[in-house]
């Protein structure tokens, strides 16, 4: 690969770079890692045969030295051959994408916005983003949506990962901050109730901040649940059942905490009616957690002196999956657990900068600071930060499914821009969102190499990563951290911020959209400012010096490491109790789709696969995409470990190896969603608060592929979607 | 749309709330005998036992749009002109009427029945709980699941009770003759003494007497003899009635403006008895009546009891009393079988064509998630049944040592290192855990493998020391 002309451009910022330095040898630039919102602290040497080298810090206590095997290899990301350097455009959809030059590949897209927006108006024209961008980028795109395209029509990835535990969490604490308090409290805490977390495979150094007194909810018996003092394997689908089960618990068998109760929350007599019909006998029913398993899970919470309660995916990404995250949220107010140093409830974030990306404005509904689109004071103090009319300001758009869901459609966006996504893997029913972008008239992708999204665009822009660029990323505690440049980016590939800058400056927009991050970041600052996701007192400086947790609401303000300690973020400083009930699956199993699909991620891959499929060591390790079929169900399939197994739902199919495994329930297979496939099965039933599409349950048939029994597994794993390529794209 | 409830029980509230959820423009009127809020009757056993408090019992009250009677029981139904009269003198006019009276009490015709307390209400219970603050000793007639719990729940009180059952074993309706045993061991070691196959005579101020003329002195003693439908209203208003009111897959009477639901109704030839049963009755009645889902049937339930009672786990569902006799009436099945008196362990499982159709877990139940999911979906059961039994007889066998791990298997998850590769590097000098972790990075992931790695270099250590 053509390696740089450039030369690492100083990081616009006066600081002292903590002295990096073991045996004398100078470790490079000091920087996080390119996947999850752990953002273990690494530092890049750019300077090595082979190319970078990655060793792990350790004054960042998410990691304190640790990494996994994604972390360790994430240097090869910075070298490996498919990386794009040069724009590529097709003269028609019939015609291969072929290398362009900049000036004309954003003419193009420039040219081709206007067309489609002097014919349908200016929602005619949508932008998809990424929790994996950093703040900046993501605070700039949300800008240039409103203000340079004046569409409604954005929204991100992190719909599909974030929005049910931040809706839960913005309703009862008036705030969305993913882990309310340092992540070195957890390994402080006495019990740990992780509600559909696999920690273990997502994001491993997180597993030394677990105390022994573990408890896990989840399907599937996962190296996290392994490790658990106490494991409830509850059906797919019933967490929120479970939830109710414990809290029902909880209250007649005296934990429940009344003077905390009353003195910080509200809401409680109506919940606790709520719950009285959910006895412990009935949520073993519908959960098939064993009333006994409940009993001791609410036993070791309610007398741990600071216990936790912390939910993931597994329990968010459902149709209920907000009601869900309140249920445990109600469980944990109930313990008198949130706002205690020591204990409290918490989500794990997922995506690299799945925090920071959900709070400056790419979402739909959603200002920076974490504001709603929808308030006036909000819309008058963004306008005036963006020197615009608060009138001018467009309202809420589609959530992620139903804007893909839309494309192309009567009175949907007819153009899409989409930047550090590659939904045509990662969104569910992805057969129905292949089509939809295939019936655009405009697709656009900016990415590091060519992911399948990339693959069925018109027009594809290369832009930076990670290590070859400055910004700042919020990790899931809430702490700001830096991102700083290692390496030159290869000649030809231009950063994010630098290709919006360019393309409001085509659209007539040339002020007010820096391409630089600091600037991005200062005026990010000034935006967030009163909001909920106060960043104005952060400084590149200050980030750099040490721990900085929002909101700091000043240059002089330490921080909040712990926001409810005194209060909570709503406006009687009470959290809320909300009653919520279970409902079964969107799609629940029947005759004909008789076992509950799953779906989750492996140790060694990454979201959609982007950026790990192309590292060899990690595709070693995890080569390709499998069903996990236990060994019951797998006699009765007639099928044998590595047969090819066709798994069809009513959505499509997808053809891969039987991994056979008694970690699975009988009545439940499981997917990972690295690879194309798995997404065709997935449901796009959405919760009706946060939009979240069910995601982790839905209804499938199986049967043994590939000729009779015993018959050596066929060559194709996974069909290609109609349009897509084998290439890859970063993602989530 | 006008709807009227008879009934304010479990059944009754529920539908009132599962029609609101789905139409809030449906007027729902409920009419309910008991004063009270709403409660839990489930839980009502918890209550007797002091493990739940009256106001932790509380349903939620009906929410907007739902009038509430308390106190007030509909008394009769004028189908002609599709209204109902209540006690409270009113006259309500319908256009559904759903029928929800529950069921009451048995009260065996016996001298002196009336000194007795039937557990049904919350008025009951305090009642039953008043009187236990005063007597050192209770008398509970009736050993079927209600009788149980309470003679549990007041044993739990620290009263002597007395559990006297008829038939010949506790819980025939659920249990077999074993599992009844079992029980009964289990009861008795809990401080209730139990005597089955007699019958009670009389109840007397001072206790309750035997067919054999014996005496047993109490200073409480309650009924739990079953229940029976309440069903004077839909008989007075010429609706066909066997045990209960016949209803069809609507759960509507032979009135198409009439509904049943609950204890009251009788489906298919079942009278239900459970409260799983009548939610899902509701739900088809508040389906059907607001239009949500036309096509909604009630197909019969599947029955799983769970006994609430402290330190007894007991699930049992389905046909638990089939045995594999060759002249069992039952039909070919399978019975697979494990007991330990000892410990007051009885597991039973009846398969039949490779499902599950009836189980009894007693004593410790830690199968019974999977062992109710597979009665309730009717789904196919694993080729060896064994492991429904027992928790972790399906666990994998771990290589718990680095003699019988092969080469191949991973030590590292973290960082994919095998068992190979750290032979590997050991091979190539690497002489302590810090050397091996330096060369492969295993433990530098999550670091639940660090006592597994240094326990390879030290075996492969050892194979050194013995080779040398």
């Amino acid at each position: 690969m053509k390696r740089p002309e450039s030369t690492i451009e100083p990081m616009p910022l006066s600081l002292s770079l903590p002295a990096p330095v073991m045996s004398q040898v100078h470790l490079g630039a000091a920087t996080h890692c390119p996947y999850c919102a752990l953002q273990c602290g690494m530092y890049v040497t750019p300077a090595h045969e082979g190319g970078p080298v990655v060793t792990p810090r350790h004054d960042i206590p998410a990691n304190a030295g640790a990494l996994c095997q994604k972390g360790w290899t994430a240097g090869e990301l910075l070298t490996n051959g498919a990386r794009l350097t040069s724009p590529l455009a097709r003269a028609d959809r019939a015609s291969p994408l072929e290398p362009v030059s900049w000036e004309e590949a954003l003419a193009r897209v420039a040219g081709a916005v206007r067309a489609v927006q002097a014919a349908h108006g200016p929602d005619g024209v949508a932008v998809f983003g990424g929790g994996g961008l950093t703040n900046e980028k993501a605070y700039l795109l949300g800008k240039f949506a409103r203000v340079a395209l004046a569409t409604s029509q954005i929204d991100y990835n992190g719909r599909f990962c974030m929005s049910s535990a931040a809706a839960a969490s913005t309703r009862a604490f008036g705030m969305d901050r993913g882990l309310p308090f340092p992540v070195t409290d957890i390994a402080e805490a006495d019990v740990v109730l992780l509600a559909g977390c696999n920690v273990a495979e997502t994001m491993p150094p997180f597993m030394r901040h677990l105390p022994a007194g573990l408890i896990v909810a989840d399907p599937r018996e996962t190296r996290t649940a392994a490790r658990a003092r106490l494991h409830l394997r509850v059906t797919p689908g019933t967490d929120l059942a479970l939830a109710l089960g414990l809290l029902h618990i909880a209250i007649t068998e005296g934990y429940a905490d009344p003077a905390y109760i009353e003195a910080r929350t509200t809401g409680f007599q109506e919940v606790r009616a709520s719950v009285a019909s959910w006895w412990p006998e009935r949520a073993e029913r519908v959960t098939g957690v064993p009333v006994a398993q409940m009993r001791e899970a609410v036993r070791l919470l309610g007398t741990a002196g600071r216990a936790m309660i912390i939910t993931g995916r597994g329990a968010e990404q459902h149709a209920k999956g907000t009601d869900t995250v309140t249920a445990f949220i109600n469980l944990a107010l109930a313990l008198g657990l949130p706002g205690r140093a020591g204990s409290g409830y918490g989500c794990l974030t997922g995506q690299g900068n799945g925090q920071g990306g959900r709070e400056h404005g790419q979402k739909a509904d959603q200002l920076p600071g974490n504001r709603r689109i929808d308030d006036p004071a909000a819309r008058a103090h963004v306008a005036a930060v963006w020197g615009v009319d608060p009138r001018d300001l467009p309202g809420p758009g589609r959530s992620a499914y139903e804007l893909l869901d839309a494309l192309g459609t009567d009175g949907g966006p007819r153009a899409l821009l989409v930047f550090g996504s590659n939904p045509v893997v990662s969104a569910p029913r992805t057969g129905r969102v292949a089509e939809r972008l295939a019936a655009l008239d405009l697709l656009v992708v900016s990415d590091i190499v060519l992911s399948e999204t990339a693959a069925m665009a018109d027009i594809v822009l290369p832009t930076t990563q990670w290590a070859e660029e400055h910004g700042t990323m919020t990790n899931l505690e809430g702490r700001v951290l830096l991102r700083r440049q290692a390496v030159a980016p290869p000649s030809g590939v231009r950063s994010d911020l630098a290709i919006i800058s360019a393309l409001a400056a085509l659209l007539g927009r040339g002020e007010g959209f820096p391409g630089e991050a600091r600037e991005v970041f200062d005026e990010l600052r000034r935006a967030s400012a009163g909001g909920v996701a106060d960043y104005s007192g952060i400084t590149y400086e200050r980030v750099a010096a040490g721990a900085m947790y929002w909101p700091v609401p000043a240059e002089d303000h330490p921080g909040t490491p712990r926001p409810f300690l005194d209060r909570f973020a709503t406006p009687d400083g009470r959290a809320r109790f909300l009653p919520v009930d279970h409902r079964p699956p969107a799609e629940d199993v029947d005759e004909e789709y008789p076992y509950y699909l799953t779906t989750g991620r492996v140790l060694a891959q990454y979201q959609s696969g982007a950026q790990t499929r192309r590292v060899a060591a990690l595709n070693d390790a995890a080569p390709e995409p499998f069903v996990e079929v236990h060994p019951d169900l797998a006699e009765r399939l007639r099928v044998a470990q590595g047969d090819l197994v066709r798994v069809t739902s009513r959505r499509g199919h997808a053809e891969v190896a039987a991994r056979l495994s008694r970690a699975i329930r009988a009545d439940t297979v499981f997917m990972p969603f690295h690879w194309e496939g798995a997404n065709r099965l997935t449901n796009p039933a959405l919760d009706p608060v946060s939009r979240m599409p069910e995601f982790k349950v839905c209804a499938v048939r199986l049967e043994r592929a590939g000729g009779p029994p015993g018959a050596p597994p066929g060559e194709p794993r996974v069909a290609p979607a109609p349009g897509a390529r084998a290439g890859r794209g970063r993602e989530a | 749309m006008r709807v009227v409830i008879a009934g304010g029980g479990m059944a009754g509230t529920r539908l009132a709330a599962e029609i609101r959820q789905r139409d809030a423009d449906v007027a729902v009127t409920v009419f309910g005998t008991e004063t009270r809020r709403p409660y839990n009757r489930v839980l009502l056993s918890n209550v007797l036992a002091g493990t739940a408090s009256a106001d932790q019992v509380c349903l939620p009250a009906p929410g907007g749009g739902v009038t509430a009677r308390l106190g007030v029981t509909v008394t009769a139904v004028d189908r002609a002109s599709r209204t109902v009269r209540t006690s409270a003198g009113d006259v309500e006019p319908y256009d559904v009427l759903v029928l929800a009276t529950g069921s009451e009490p048995v009260v065996p015709p016996i001298p002196g029945a009336a000194r007795a307390i039937a557990f049904r209400t919350m008025d009951d219970c305090d009642r039953i709980i008043a009187a236990a603050a005063n007597t050192p000793g209770a008398v509970v007639v009736g050993g079927g699941l209600l009788g149980v719990e309470a003679a549990r729940g007041l044993a739990g009180r620290g009263l002597h009770v007395t559990l006297l059952h008829h038939g010949a074993h506790l819980m025939e309706r659920q249990l077999d003759a074993e599992a009844g045993l079992v029980l009964e061991e289990a009861l008795t070691a809990l401080g209730v003494t139990v005597r089955t196959g007699v019958r009670v005579s009389a109840i007397h101020p001072h206790g309750a007497e035997l067919s054999t003329g014996e005496l047993l002195e109490s200073g409480l003693v309650v009924l739990a003899c079953g229940v029976r439908p309440v069903v004077g209203l839909a008989r007075d208003a010429g609706l066909p009635v066997d045990r209960g009111i016949i209803v069809d897959d609507h759960m509507r009477t032979a009135d198409p403006a009439i509904y049943a639901i609950g204890e009251c109704a009788q489906h298919d030839g079942t009278v239900y008895g459970l409260v799983a049963p009548a939610w899902e009755q509701a739900a088809v009645v508040a389906d059907l009546v607001t239009g949500a889902v036309p096509e909604a049937r009630y197909r019969g339930s599947r029955l799983v009891t769970r006994l609430k009672a402290r330190s007894i786990e007991l699930a049992a569902m389905g046909e638990t009393h089939l045995t594999d006799d060759p002249g069992d009436a039952g039909g070919a099945v399978e019975v697979v079988c494990f007991s330990h008196r000892a410990r007051g362990i009885y597991r039973k499982l009846v398969i039949r064509n490779d499902r599950l159709v009836g189980a009894i877990l007693l004593g410790e139940a830690p199968t019974v998630g999977t062992l109710t999911q597979l009665y309730d979906r009717g789904a196919h059961l694993p080729g060896d049944p064994a492991g429904l039994l027992f928790n972790g007889l399906d666990a994998a066998t771990p290589a718990d040592s680095p003699l019988r791990m092969p080469d191949s298997a991973r030590v590292c998850e973290c960082n994919n290192v095998t068992k190979g590769r750290i032979r590997a590097c050991w091979e190539k000098g690497a002489r302590d855990a810090a050397a091996v972790v330096a060369a492969t990075r295993a433990t530098t992931g999550c670091g639940t493998c660090r006592d597994a790695v240094e326990g390879l270099v030290e075996w492969l250590s050892q194979q050194e020391e013995v080779r040398a």
